[in-house]
């Protein structure tokens, strides 16, 4: 089952190496991966999406507070979460295209954020599922480039991650 | 200032070797004579002297290397402390600050190739954060599971003219770095409710019993309930092997009794052990019919291979107190009569005396029958260092260790070379104490340069070398699995003269080919109180190490004999 754990982390040097380190380590797989300050600038957050049954997330997560400078760790997936992730994409945009792929950008709540006589850039924000749907429904054109953020996220209601 | 902030932390002692980033420091270590210096030949066996001065003392290990090569010989050192939950500091030059990251002459990047054999690592950046990194390295190395920590220190930031004032810090506080204290009485109270109403319970310790300082509470607890008790390779010694209540090592090489009452035991209760590979054979066989007990100091060594029934995270020493406490004022009596037919089945499995030594035609030595006689030469109260492979076997099999901290190997591992520099940390730690390292011809070659650092500070460790003229459990593999073809395991024709060699290092040398004169010659080499004895002994080069687990069998499936099995 695909698990999003995200964690705060002492905003030192060597301190992702630590984390991305464990994963290859142990043989546990990274899917996506998020890091930046958090307001307290001597904290990261960062937000790893994962693969494994129960017991291997259960290794995941016991091996990643073991590490000295993970201050303080969720399973976001265990409850009730929002997960975000963002999209760039850049196709090309010409002919009776151009109008079919704006279209369906605006279905999708995507913006186009540049453009040119034969370019879209488009900018989508959403969970990972929604960014796949739109890249499925755009499958038609021709896709020039594709940079996704990886997943980010927080629990809903009252719980909160902090130190 | 880092001299001063070691010995503030308590350092009498590190093992090193001088290299251009570590010249500052090794400028202040001449300037005072608070902390001692002991110079090896190789960085490798720095840590693996400091080491086994960690596992003797349980102080922490301290090791000091310059950058490059130093750093990168001290690796298989830490990797092995790291394995084996020993506190270790391991200090290493770095180059200039300026220079990081340019490829600069012995630069390596330390932090990063020792990352997944450290417990933590630090990259000092400022020298006024020296004394604050060092009590932060030393509260992390020694407190909950131990371990080693590398602290990497740039040329500049040791350099004399830049100074600052200097404070050692009280305490430490690590907001991400808790150390688990008690455990849950809960689960405890499980746990104790579990054990009384056991009908065939088997206690299974391993080295955080011992690194825990857990054993006197261990033979109480073991005594109160007139259970058996078993260790692993790690945890020889918690228990005194000499006791009845013992069945001796399990696992891979461990007796029949142990394994047999292992895999049909009713309880298991694991305690500072880790249901380590070699110990349980294949996972889904293992103690089919056990609950499962699992105490342990570290979250992550729970359920991490066999899935615990009452998992207790806490320190050995505060779990074990809370356990005796219970059963005392526990209304529930152990089931004795219980107890009495599983001790009765036990002693059918220990009647057929798995490490019987049968003794070899025409003076031949059985490597065994080395063992046997140095534990007889040395009261059974020696510091028993090892090598790995099929003497380090038969070390742990027929040498009962009676007390912790005497039983020294790179169990986790396995590695070669690591036990005559352990047995010099030893006898730094014990001047007076008898240091002994048991090796073959192929560890010691690994190490051997340290014969030169044993005569500069006169440690008068004792080598006995049980020489089988091939890598033997690389041997015994090939002659049970690869049908007898020795692929480079052998080597007789080239193996050098011991004798010669350590003489020409200023040590003595003992050679000892016949069995009739195997007690009186080891008997005047240990005699040699002051000096250095490397006793060669010639032992039958085709024994093999039984038992022996079947591979991917049950604990119960185990080779016996070359002719029986299970």
């Amino acid at each position: 089952m695909r698990h999003i754990i995200s964690m705060l982390l002492e905003n030192e040097p060597g301190a992702l190496s630590r984390v991305v380190g464990l994963f290859s380590q142990r043989n546990y797989n990274i899917e996506s991966l998020t890091v930046a300050p958090t307001d307290d600038h001597t904290l990261s957050r960062l937000t790893i999406t994962t693969m494994g049954d129960d017991r291997k997330i259960e290794q995941i997560t016991k091996h990643l507070n073991k590490l000295v400078d993970v201050v303080k760790l969720v399973d976001l997936t265990e409850g009730a979460h929002i997960e975000r992730e963002l999209m760039l994409i850049k196709v090309k945009a010409t002919g009776a295209q151009r109008d079919e792929i704006k279209r369906t950008t605006d279905i999708f709540r995507g913006q186009v954020v540049d453009v040119t006589s034969t370019i879209y850039s488009i900018q989508l924000v959403g969970t990972s599922e929604k960014l796949d749907g739109f890249l499925a429904a755009i499958s038609g054109t021709t896709i020039l480039e594709v940079a996704r953020t990886g997943v980010s996220g927080i629990s809903r209601g009252e719980k909160v991650l902090s130190v | 200032m880092l001299i001063r902030a070691l010995h503030d932390e308590g350092v009498d002692l590190i093992w090193g070797y001088p290299g251009g980033a570590v010249l500052h420091i090794y400028d202040a270590l001449f300037k005072q004579d608070k902390v001692e210096h002991i110079l090896v030949r190789h960085e490798q066996a720095a840590t693996h002297a400091a080491d086994g001065y960690a596992r003797a003392t349980g102080k922490p290990g301290v090791v000091l290397v310059t950058s490059g090569p130093g750093a990168t010989n001290a690796i298989t050192g830490i990797a092995t402390a790291y394995m084996d939950s020993i506190p270790m500091i391991v200090i290493s030059g770095q180059v200039d600050s300026s220079l990081i990251g340019s490829d600069g002459f012995q630069e390596t990047d330390m932090v990063g190739i020792s990352r997944p054999i450290v417990k933590h690592s630090f990259m000092v950046q400022n020298p006024q954060d020296i004394p604050m990194v060092v009590k932060k390295a030393f509260y992390i190395a020694t407190t909950g599971r131990p371990g080693p920590v590398v602290i990497d220190i740039p040329k500049d930031v040791t350099d004399p003219s830049r100074k600052f004032k200097y404070q050692y810090p009280e305490s430490v506080k690590l907001r991400s770095y808790s150390v688990p204290g008690k455990g849950h009485t809960g689960q405890i109270k499980k746990a104790v409710e579990i054990l009384l109403a056991a009908k065939r319970p088997v206690i299974y310790t391993g080295g955080g019993v011992v690194q825990g300082e857990g054993s006197a509470l261990l033979t109480e607890l073991v005594t109160l309930l007139g259970y058996p008790v078993t260790n692993t390779l790690m945890g020889l010694g918690a228990y005194p092997a000499s006791d009845n209540q013992f069945l001796g090592m399990l696992g891979m090489h461990g007796t029949y009794e142990a394994n047999m009452s292992m895999h049909c035991s009713d309880v298991v209760l694991g305690i500072g052990v880790r249901f380590d590979d070699r110990v349980t054979n294949s996972i889904a066989k293992f103690c089919p019919g056990a609950k499962i007990l699992h105490v342990d100091i570290d979250p992550a060594a729970i359920s991490k291979t066999v899935v615990a029934d009452v998992p207790i995270v806490g320190s050995v020493t505060s779990v074990l107190e809370e356990m005796l406490e219970l059963i005392k004022q526990s209304d529930t009596d152990v089931d004795r009569a219980a107890i009495d037919q599983w001790w009765k089945q036990i002693e059918g499995w220990r009647e057929k005396d798995s490490l019987k030594v049968i003794p070899a035609p025409d003076d031949v030595i059985k490597p065994q029958q080395v063992i046997q006689c140095l534990y007889d030469i040395t009261d059974g109260d020696a510091y028993v260092s090892s090598d790995v492979g099929q003497h380090q076997m038969f070390a742990a099999q027929y040498y009962k260790f009676d007390k912790p901290r005497r039983w020294i190997n790179s169990g986790g591992l396995g590695t070669m070379g690591f036990g005559f520099p352990a047995a010099m940390g030893v006898q730094m730690a014990f001047p007076d104490a008898v240091s002994v390292c048991v090796t073959g011809e192929g560890s010691i070659q690994m190490n051997i340069q340290e014969l030169a650092t044993c005569l500069q500070y006169q440690l008068p460790v004792k080598i006995v070398c049980l020489n089988n003229q091939a890598l033997g459990m690389v041997k015994q593999w090939q002659d049970m699995q690869y049908g007898g073809r020795y692929s480079h395991s052998t080597y007789a024709e080239s193996l050098p003269d011991f004798i010669k060699l350590v003489e020409a290092y200023g040590h003595v040398g003992v050679r000892i080919e016949k069995l009739s004169e195997l007690k009186q010659k080891m008997a005047e080499a240990f005699a040699l109180k002051d000096r250095l004895v490397f006793i060669d002994v010639l032992v039958d080069p085709m024994e093999h190490v039984y038992p022996m687990a079947i591979k991917g069998g049950a604990m119960k499936d185990m080779y016996l004999s070359k002719t029986e099995r299970t």
